[in-house]
């Protein structure tokens, strides 16, 4: 068979074959109303290759590029060095595949590496076994929530946010939820220097399957995880962990070992760059072995071929779609094969001290711009403690100095106008992420600029 | 004590207002290597028909469907430590759960040792 477009005889026989008089006629479902007639108005006519290509480059010129600003953007994603022997490791032959096998044994180069990453996340995260990823943060905080209801049998319907959760995070959250009927019972942030574990505990009662929380919150905070943790197993609910900044947790203790059950996060700052927003990699983990049955997506496990020599199975697949359909534990069956490379050889080469240092530069770094930041005239530091990543309160809306700021090549950080869109009362909230990437000249340059707009 | 069959392959020994429920011989030879068994919570009402448990081999995982209704009275802890017992023992030490017998009329319609036996040859 010759791969050759099709003819105007070769139409003509198919339409004469299935008895319709024209190609419109296929398209009778579609309303009139809803039908092009015609070519599209206003599109240019094809041009050449190298026509396009400068017409490309002048238009990419009109974008601000992250390294060609003083960078301030998180907010659950991070800019940070990713070394050049990352890409050049994944793009490796043995690695580069984006895709969990479907003859998974076969590959024993891939679920080895999977194996590698479990082990790196579940010690990250302070938990007993971790899978092998699923599609980003927020998405792993919602299956996270499904699980904590398989836990609870069903019997328990509530789920309780932590107003400092990533709005995102609570909005997949939510959609999920209309699905499952869970209550979803959320609250907004409040401008405290201290995240309020108070109200967060007081909201959990009986009937609550989880509690969700960020570590660090969305403003930078550090909630008591363990006293939290304590008030929730109290209630027999779960703590479930969210984690967006992974590099936090070089310097700071893990979830696991202050009592979280469930660990999840975005694990997009370590090996996967910004990217346009995504892919990223969603970081899941269990505290117990016992809860392990209850785990969405794919598992690694080690262990003997029958000549007694190490191997690696995907193990535990009973729980999945393939086997267990509309009764599995997670509709997913795959993961972020390529993300967890990446973040795994990106962990490998900075080994636990080179995270640990890491972390330490990300917070000396930042403790320097807060401290720099708040002699600025108009502007307050909103937290008492904070990793990378803390709450600016400006004498002025956030939002719009944000974006005048980006007309000097300025991006400032993210307004909390912009996470919490119609809350008043953090429209002066300004997000700032610092990271080793930041210099000493980008945060001049933030800081004079604010003192030109705040006077 | 009367012992009935389903045509789910499970067992009901009937002793008294008790049931005691379990998956036959013949089913564990099919499942294969057991290696978890998920029970009903103790108090639980299920009705008949209704998922009651999760058996899950080196193969697949199976519901065990519950064969009458009623409620959960106890459930056989030693197969959490050693979910092999169903393949070892199926119609002794390997019972799933026990549950309260609400109408005796539900047995109606069951089979005995020999019509289950016959079943599973015409299978």
């Amino acid at each position: 068979m010759r791969y050759l477009p099709l003819t105007d005889t070769d139409r003509s026989d198919m339409l004469a074959k299935i008895g319709a008089p024209d190609i419109d006629a296929l398209f009778a479902d579609v309303p009139e109303e809803a039908r092009l007639s015609g070519p599209i108005e206003g599109l240019p006519m094809h041009a050449s290759e190298m026509a396009v290509e400068k017409h490309m480059r002048r238009l990419s010129k009109k974008n601000l590029a992250a390294a060609d600003a003083a960078f301030f953007l998180g907010a659950g994603a991070y800019r940070h060095h990713v070394p050049a022997s990352v890409d050049h490791i994944i793009q490796r032959g043995e690695f580069l595949t984006a895709y969990t096998p479907y003859q998974p044994e076969i590959a024993q180069g891939t679920l080895q590496m999977l194996f590698e990453f479990q082990t790196q996340v579940a010690r990250l995260y302070g938990c007993a076994v971790a899978n092998a990823s699923m599609y980003d943060g927020s998405t792993a905080c919602w299956e996270a929530v499904a699980m904590a209801g398989r836990v609870a049998r069903g019997k328990k319907r509530k789920v309780v946010l932590s107003g400092a959760l990533h709005p995102h995070y609570a909005e997949v959250v939510r959609t999920m939820a209309k699905f499952t009927e869970d209550e979803i019972a959320g609250a907004p942030p409040s401008l405290t220097a201290k995240p309020d574990d108070d109200g967060l505990i007081a909201r959990i009662d009986e009937n609550t399957s989880c509690v969700v929380v960020q570590y660090p919150d969305i403003l930078g905070r550090l909630p008591d995880l363990k006293r939290i943790a304590d008030a929730a197993h109290e209630k027999g609910a779960l703590l479930i962990a969210v984690n967006t900044e992974p590099v936090a947790l070089g310097a700071i203790k893990s979830p696991g070992e202050l009592g979280a059950d469930i660990v999840v996060g975005e694990g997009q700052a370590l090996g996967v760059g910004l990217q346009f927003g995504g892919p990223y990699l969603g970081l899941f983990a269990v505290r117990d072995e016992k809860h392990v049955r209850m785990m969405p997506g794919r598992l690694c496990g080690e262990t003997v071929d029958a000549e007694g020599k190490r191997g690696f199975v995907l193990t535990l697949s009973t729980r999945e779609q393939h086997i267990r359909r509309e009764k599995a534990t997670s509709n997913i069956c795959t993961n972020s094969g390529l993300c967890a490379l990446a973040f795994s050889v990106h962990m490998t080469l900075l080994g636990e001290k080179g995270l640990r240092r890491l972390a330490m530069e990300n917070h000396r770094l930042a403790c320097q711009a807060a401290d720099r930041l708040a002699k600025v005239p108009g502007v307050t530091v909103l937290n008492d403690s904070f990793f990378n990543e803390f709450t600016l309160l400006l004498e002025g809306d956030a939002r719009s100095i944000v974006r005048d700021l980006t007309k000097r090549d300025i991006l400032a950080g993210v307004s909390l106008g912009r996470l919490f869109p119609g809350n008043e009362s953090l429209a002066n909230g300004l997000l700032v992420a610092v990271t080793e990437t930041t210099t000493e000249e980008d945060v001049e340059t933030l800081a004079s600029a604010l003192e030109e707009v705040l006077a | 004590m009367a012992r009935y069959f389903t045509d789910e392959h499970e067992w009901i020994d009937v002793e008294g207002d008790t049931a005691t429920v379990g998956i036959t011989d013949y089913a564990q030879g099919q499942l294969g290597d057991i290696v978890f068994v998920e029970l009903p919570d103790v108090g639980s009402v299920i009705d008949k028909g209704k998922d009651a448990a999760v058996v899950e081999s080196v193969k697949a995982a199976s519901d065990v469907y519950a064969p009458i209704s009623g409620e959960i009275m106890e459930t056989n802890g030693a197969l959490e430590d050693d979910p092999a017992l169903v393949n070892t023992s199926p119609e002794e030490d390997g019972w799933f759960f026990k549950m309260t017998i609400g109408d005796k009329s539900q047995f109606e319609g069951l089979m005995d040792e020999a019509a289950y036996k016959s079943f599973c040859d015409g299978l």
